[in-house]
């Protein structure tokens, strides 16, 4: 029957594709971008997981109580969840001076 | 047979119905044609199962249709002149993609000035792209050429995009008797759609990510080789679109009163008919001339233009644009094949919708013989065949 559903059929000429899959790290550890990283106060923290839900990369990681804290491999310091975090919790450092 | 009296804009409109086209997507204001506002209706009217997705831009209608394309969907678009420039980086994208794809393109002049009369520069400005590029001469080979780009564009060899051009106005708003298949008939012809991958979020296939420099790099490798690859599909399909419907055009070029011809001349669209008319009457007069319609102007047709044109006294060819600072952009190609093998001469005619009747070709010709007569060979990119009301005036301009 035609014009309904495609069929997936391989390319019969030499065929290099365009097409890629989500995948952790196929860009290589993007941390390495960052000149600020965000350093968490978790006695300011409550919990309220702004920073979990805005941060662009998916680098805010959730713990099991709640609290949060950070994939530096992967965080390029935009510092989105600084700025949303209602109270302060969270500053950001700038890269290359003592930890 | 049901014949049916149709502009080429409604009879391309039949035949993505027929193709059971799922989604149409265009920006429906001017330079739309009336392609999309037969389709929009037939979908209203519910004649077409499909969906219409209206967009704010040319460059979102070919976007959205490469989109539905990419999920599965037999997907077409149409338009025309800067409605086309303007899709022109999408046009990349979907050939890159390598997603199966048909347009429709009304050829019209390019502004400023205004001027909506036929003419190629919008078409040939695509064909670099990576698009197949089919041109049709009539009414009934914009039908065919339709149904035959969603076979052509879909085989598992191609894999690419393809434009179906047909002629402005002297096509697309002139009514013809178009032979219309029964949907049974075109379901029996057109297989179902195959692409290389479908995109949805079971498959979670992304496109056009960022890619290392030599893969980029054998991505355009394969888009040749494919484009290579549908010389002989082009060929194919006509032939077995001729077994089921009984119409065949000669695949890559069709030839006219080419076997015995000493002169050829080349060209492309519509006005292929009053070269073929001119032919004829050159004919009567002692001249042996034929035409070499090409059909598609991509992938380009070199082996046939090399096998049919290399031993001639002459070629001549007839281009409606211009690529500024060179020549006529079929010129360039015909040219290229031929690399001096034979007598060349390259006339820029028509531009603007400028008539160009069979005297005007007849008139072309017979100065290109006596020029080759009386010079041996030639080698001439670029004449132009200007306007009647302009000739004059520059002949003594030049003269003075």
């Amino acid at each position: 029957m035609s014009g309904t559903a495609a069929v997936v059929e391989k390319p019969k000429t030499y065929w290099v594709a365009p097409i890629s899959y989500p995948a952790p790290a196929s860009s290589g550890k993007t941390g390495l971008w960052r000149t600020e990283r965000p350093v968490i106060h978790l006695e300011k923290c409550v919990k309220c997981l702004y920073c979990w839900l805005y941060c662009p990369e998916d680098t805010i990681l959730r713990r099991e109580d709640d609290y949060v804290y950070v994939d530096y491999d992967y965080c390029k310091g935009c510092g989105i969840c600084a700025a949303v975090c209602p109270t302060n919790a969270i500053d950001m450092v700038p890269e290359g001076g003592e930890s | 047979m049901v014949l049916k009296a149709l502009t080429a804009n409604h009879a391309v409109a039949e035949a993505a119905k027929l193709a059971r086209v799922k989604v149409v997507s265009a920006y429906p204001i001017t330079p739309q044609t009336t392609i999309v506002e037969k389709l929009a209706e037939m979908i209203e009217k519910g004649e077409m199962e499909a969906k219409m997705v209206r967009v704010e831009s040319e460059h979102s209608a070919l976007a959205a249709t490469l989109g539905a394309a990419a999920a599965g969907a037999r997907a077409f678009t149409a338009t025309s002149s800067h409605g086309l420039l303007y899709m022109h980086e999408v046009l990349w994208w979907t050939s890159g993609a390598r997603v199966p794809v048909v347009m429709a393109v009304v050829t019209r002049a390019i502004g400023p000035p205004w001027n909506i009369h036929v003419e190629h520069s919008d078409v040939m400005d695509q064909r670099d792209t990576g698009w197949i590029i089919g041109v049709a001469q009539e009414n009934q080979e914009a039908f065919d050429l339709t149904l035959q780009a969603f076979r052509i564009s879909e085989d598992p060899r191609v894999y690419l995009p393809m434009i179906v051009s047909l002629d402005a106005f002297i096509l697309s708003h002139t009514v013809a008797p178009v032979d219309v298949p029964s949907q049974q008939e075109v379901d029996a012809w057109l297989p179902s759609r195959r692409q290389p991958y479908v995109i949805s979020p079971e498959t979670n296939v992304v496109m056009g990510n960022i890619a290392d420099d030599a893969d980029y790099y054998m991505m355009r490798y394969s888009i040749n080789a494919a484009m290579e690859a549908a010389k002989k599909v082009v060929e194919e399909v006509d032939e077995e679109y001729g077994k089921a419907f009984g119409r065949r055009y000669g695949g890559l070029v069709e030839c006219y009163n080419c076997d015995d011809a000493d002169y050829i001349m080349v060209l492309m669209g519509s006005w292929a008919g009053d070269a073929k008319k001119a032919s004829d009457l050159l004919r009567e007069k002692g001249y042996r001339v034929g035409v070499m319609r090409v059909r598609f102007v991509r992938p380009w047709p070199r082996e046939v233009v090399q096998e049919k044109l290399s031993n001639r006294k002459g070629v001549i060819v007839f281009d409606r644009s211009i690529s500024f600072g060179s020549a006529g952009q079929l010129f360039t190609d015909v040219a290229a094949s031929l690399y001096g093998s034979t007598s060349i001469r390259g006339v820029v005619a028509g531009l603007g919708g400028v008539d160009v009747r069979p005297e005007d070709f007849m008139n072309e010709v017979t100065d290109f013989v006596s020029h080759v007569e009386e010079f041996g060979r030639v080698y001439e990119p670029l004449r132009w065949h200007l306007p009647p009301k302009y000739a004059k005036s520059l002949a003594e301009e030049v003269s003075a």
